[in-house]
């Protein structure tokens, strides 16, 4: 089946595609088919700079597993690590995380 | 038989004269002969789908297909095109008639044509394929297991389209309908209701559900590919088109 739903997110950050480093502006995730994961749907996640045009983009296709598992780890690290440490605010808590 | 062929990526004008990346296969025979415009899958102008119009043309049709991601991403790979197309809610169903009208004059502007012009398309091109029978004069039109033909689009997708099964009863051409049992997207139930709007307004059609197939048994390089759906698959369709398009091999009328 080809889902169609899209969810899509502002993110600030950089990713590395074909070209080199990047600045992302925009994640888009998805279960669909993949175009190269071996599975007939996977979770994909596009991270994306639309201004810089449709080949600024760094494909990730994950089994449910992987996309679940991944998601726990990002929240351990940021557990792991002060409040605010990566945060847009250069290392400052972010009004959220206080307290 | 000379079998020679020619391919190659050509640009041809779509939707408001706009000039769109094409890609085309056309046998080195004088004809007459039918034409096929092939609506490739969400996943994009790819190999694949470059392959399928080869094959079309291997068969003895001409047959172009319009890169429908060419206005967002041109140049792009396939995937990337993709993906932005897919992040603007896919091709405005108003661009796409008017992208198909371009391939059918494109197609029946050869010096080999006979005039007649058929559709086929996969996934999201199955869907648009549909409405190109309803909106082009065609001569026929094979729906490839494409969803939201029938049912509404998913709450939160900004997909620029909604179903279109009224539109049934404009369908200027037989339709040929293919999907998989096991497919969601379209349903078996959301095919069968397709299947009673056809017969409602009289219209030709033919649909095949395949067991032990879901959606894309088509497509040569995925998981999804169900060898014995898609080899019969095929055998319906130039058929279908056989009949239809009175165009495959030099000897046709």
């Amino acid at each position: 089946m080809c889902t169609y739903l899209t969810e899509q997110v502002d993110i600030t950050g950089s990713g590395k595609g074909a070209g080199g480093y990047f600045p992302l502006t925009r994640a888009m995730v998805y279960v669909d088919h993949p175009q190269h994961a071996p599975y007939e749907h996977t979770v994909n996640v596009d991270f994306l700079n639309p201004d810089l045009g449709p080949s600024a983009r760094v494909a990730v296709e994950l089994t449910e597993e992987g996309a679940l598992a991944l998601i726990e780890a990002l929240r351990a690290a940021l557990a792991s690590a002060p409040p605010g440490l990566a945060s847009i605010n250069g290392g400052h808590p972010v009004p959220a995380a206080q307290g | 038989m000379y079998d020679a062929v020619l391919a190659e990526t050509v640009t041809i004008n779509g939707a408001d004269g706009h000039a769109i990346e094409a890609y085309a296969a056309r046998p080195l025979q004088p004809g007459p002969l039918g034409g096929v415009v092939v609506l490739h899958h969400m996943p994009g102008f790819d190999r694949g789908s470059k392959e399928i119009v080869r094959r079309f043309a291997a068969e003895g049709y001409n047959a172009v297909c319009p890169n429908l991601y060419t206005r967002e991403a041109p140049g792009a790979d396939p995937d990337d095109a993709a993906a932005t197309a897919r992040s603007l809610g896919g091709v405005p169903d108003e661009r796409l008639v008017g992208d198909v009208a371009g391939a059918a004059a494109y197609l029946r502007g050869l010096p080999n044509s006979n005039g007649n012009v058929g559709v086929i398309g996969y996934c999201s091109g199955g869907r648009q394929a549909f409405l190109a029978g309803c909106s082009l004069d065609l001569q026929a039109a094979v729906d490839c297991y494409g969803a939201f033909v029938i049912e509404p689009t998913p709450e939160g997708f900004p997909l620029r389209t909604g179903p279109i099964g009224h539109l049934s009863e404009h369908l200027s051409c037989p339709l040929l309908g293919l999907f998989g049992a096991e497919d969601q997207h379209p349903s078996p139930a959301a095919t069968q209701e397709l299947e009673g709007l056809l017969r409602k307004y009289g219209k030709e059609y033919e649909f095949h559900t395949f067991e032990d197939a879901g959606h894309a048994f088509f497509a040569v390089e995925r998981p999804s590919y169900r060898p014995a759906a898609a080899v019969e698959g095929w055998k319906l369709v130039l058929d279908f088109f056989g009949r239809n398009l009175a165009g495959a091999g030099s000897t046709a009328a």
